[in-house]
């Protein structure tokens, strides 16, 4: 098996985007990273594409996207994981490299859900779950999916709505700083106390929004990335798990066992201590699809004890200059959260910092480690990804 | 009843197409600006009607049982791990065939939302608490009924089976006690 380095790096504005359809979408990220890499659409020997989709018209979004971009005949399917689809491509083109069964792969995420109205997309994220059991007769929402953590954190650990506000305006800061964000505009706690209840105890400033983008990737063997590069990102260690389909399944709404799980592997996998991780990452994106999820990502990924989460965002640990940076590119809440694209959207992200190309100054965080953390979250811990990512080749 | 339901949403509908209609004959085109940004949206002309048909045979005796006021799970005599959701097969032994359990009634809140932003298929209700109750063996998610001050986590709550309306199915709840 081979190393697998990112060569390439492609991003579209992410916000509501009609004025493209999906494949135009997904060919503004797949154009900017094939010229990246410097590689033609000939040498992709397999691409993934991550799609949750039913908003969007395109039953077979690989296939529309594939044909667009010139990337046909090469093989490709299209993934799902939730929210976290985008990793899952990432994932299917990284296994496709490592593997050495390709040399050059890419994975793409995109996602486009403005083609419904919103209460459409409030009903079908809904549904991602149980359908049947917990859905069909009790109509809950993804915002109260997070709802049932945040009201289970806040009980246990006395948190106040204020921790929540604190991670709120940091994504709203960083949002404000980045050209490829939704939101791109600074938040007070004031606008933040007084937002609109969508799910108790979670409003609409906790949200991230429904957003429209794409991203891409282009990976190489260690072969080929040594012809095509001198600055490879590595990507060092991928951790993976699942939890229940039904949250009564579930015993702790403190905490995302699969997002545990997945991180203990990549930190196993990449000898990183246990204790203080934090000490040997420059750099997280965490899944913040609502606030609580990155209060409950720093316990999972072990930047803070259980219970200190908070604490970490009261204390304002995790901008540039903190004990971590975490979502210095506006995370989900600012920069968006077009379902499949996210994934992938983390990779792009973090290569950048990795390579001191943030699109802001004053988002770059310093890189005394070389490695940076993505921790993508499907539905409600339903799928978990940790990926590593390193400036170091793997093994030295 | 549910067709009282659908005919609602349907009226909402049939003004969208009927204004669709007159924009196809004015132009010749379902292509409307987008209000904000002013972008060229082509209005599907083709619907797509979503209701589901679930096979439920394996766990009939659940429903059954709802009618005679009692909320089931069921349990592997072989493990004795009880479903709730019932299940008719123990993945874990990798046996069918489970034996029928009556759940406990009483129970404990664990977590709790309440709902303002509703899918469209539930909007026709007031807001709604979902709340997830430990019964002891099992968790049980559902709707959380009663006054709101003894709304908290810890709360003592009892499953029973209730009548949803205005649909008029039966299904069960978390009343507050």
């Amino acid at each position: 098996m081979t190393n697998v380095a990112v060569v390439g790096t492609g991003h579209s504005k992410f916000g509501s985007r009609t004025d493209v359809t999906l494949q135009e979408l997904a060919w503004e990220a797949v154009k900017q990273a094939l010229e990246e890499a410097n590689v033609e659409q000939k040498n992709v020997k397999y691409f993934s594409v991550g799609n949750v989709g039913t908003w969007s018209a395109e039953p077979l979004p690989a296939i529309v996207v594939g044909e667009y971009c010139n990337l046909n005949p090469s093989g490709t399917m299209r993934v799902e994981a939730a929210c976290a689809s985008g990793s899952a491509a990432l994932r299917d083109a990284y296994l496709a490299v490592k593997s050495g069964e390709v040399d050059i792969a890419m994975a793409v995420g995109v996602e486009q859900m403005h083609q419904s109205p919103n209460p459409t997309v409030v009903e079908m994220i809904g549904r991602a779950g149980n359908y049947f059991w917990e859905f069909e007769n009790f109509g809950l929402t993804f915002p109260g999916y997070y709802a049932l953590y945040a009201t289970a954190y806040m009980s246990k650990y006395g948190m106040k709505e204020e921790d929540l506000g604190k991670v709120a305006i940091k994504a709203h800061h960083y949002g404000a700083l980045n050209p490829y964000a939704h939101f791109q505009k600074e938040i007070t706690m004031e606008e933040y106390l007084k937002s609109r209840p969508v799910a108790w105890p979670l409003k609409l400033l906790d949200s991230s929004p429904i957003t429209d983008g794409a991203a891409a990737v282009v990976l190489a063997s260690e072969e080929m990335a040594r012809k095509l590069t001198d600055s490879p990102v590595w990507i060092e260690a991928q951790g993976v798990a699942s939890g229940t389909a039904n949250l009564s399944r579930r015993t702790d709404f403190t905490s995302i066992e699969a997002a545990r799980i997945a991180a203990e592997q990549v930190y196993r996998r990449a000898g990183i201590n246990m204790d203080s991780p934090w000490k040997q990452i420059d750099v997280a994106d965490v899944h913040d699809c609502f606030t609580i999820a990155e209060i409950v990502a720093y316990e999972d990924l072990r930047f803070a004890k259980r219970g200190e989460g908070m604490l970490l965002a009261r204390e304002e640990q995790t901008y540039v200059g903190g004990r971590i940076p975490v979502n210095v590119d506006g995370g989900l809440k600012a920069k968006g959260h077009p379902i499949g694209a996210t994934g992938v959207s983390m990779a792009v992200s973090l290569t950048r910092q990795l390579l001191y190309r943030a699109p802001h100054k004053s988002m770059q965080a310093d890189i005394k480690n070389g490695r940076a953390l993505a921790h993508n979250v499907g539905g409600t811990g339903h799928y978990a990804y940790v990926t590593l990512f390193s400036t170091r080749r793997p093994g030295t | 009843m549910i067709s009282e339901v659908r005919e609602s949403k349907q009226k909402e509908i049939q003004i969208l197409l009927k204004q669709l209609d007159g924009l196809v004959q004015i132009k010749g085109l379902p292509i409307f600006p987008e209000p904000k940004t002013g972008n060229p949206l082509w209005a599907d002309v083709r619907e797509l009607d979503l209701r589901y048909q679930i096979p439920v045979k394996k766990v009939t005796r659940f429903f059954d049982e709802l009618g005679k006021g009692k909320i089931m799970a069921t349990k592997c005599v072989k493990c004795n791990t009880i479903y709730f959701p019932p299940q008719d097969d123990c993945p874990k032994c990798r046996v069918s065939g489970l034996e029928w359990v009556e759940l406990p009634v009483e129970g404990e809140l664990i977590t709790y939302t309440i709902i303002s932003v509703k899918p469209p298929s539930f909007s026709h209700y007031p807001d709604y608490v979902v709340g997830i109750a430990d019964l002891g063996e099992v968790n049980v998610t559902a709707w959380v009924q009663g006054p709101k001050e003894k709304l908290k986590v810890g709360a003592k709550v009892r499953l029973e089976v209730v009548k949803r309306e205005p649909e008029g199915y039966l299904t069960y709840s978390l009343r507050l006690l």
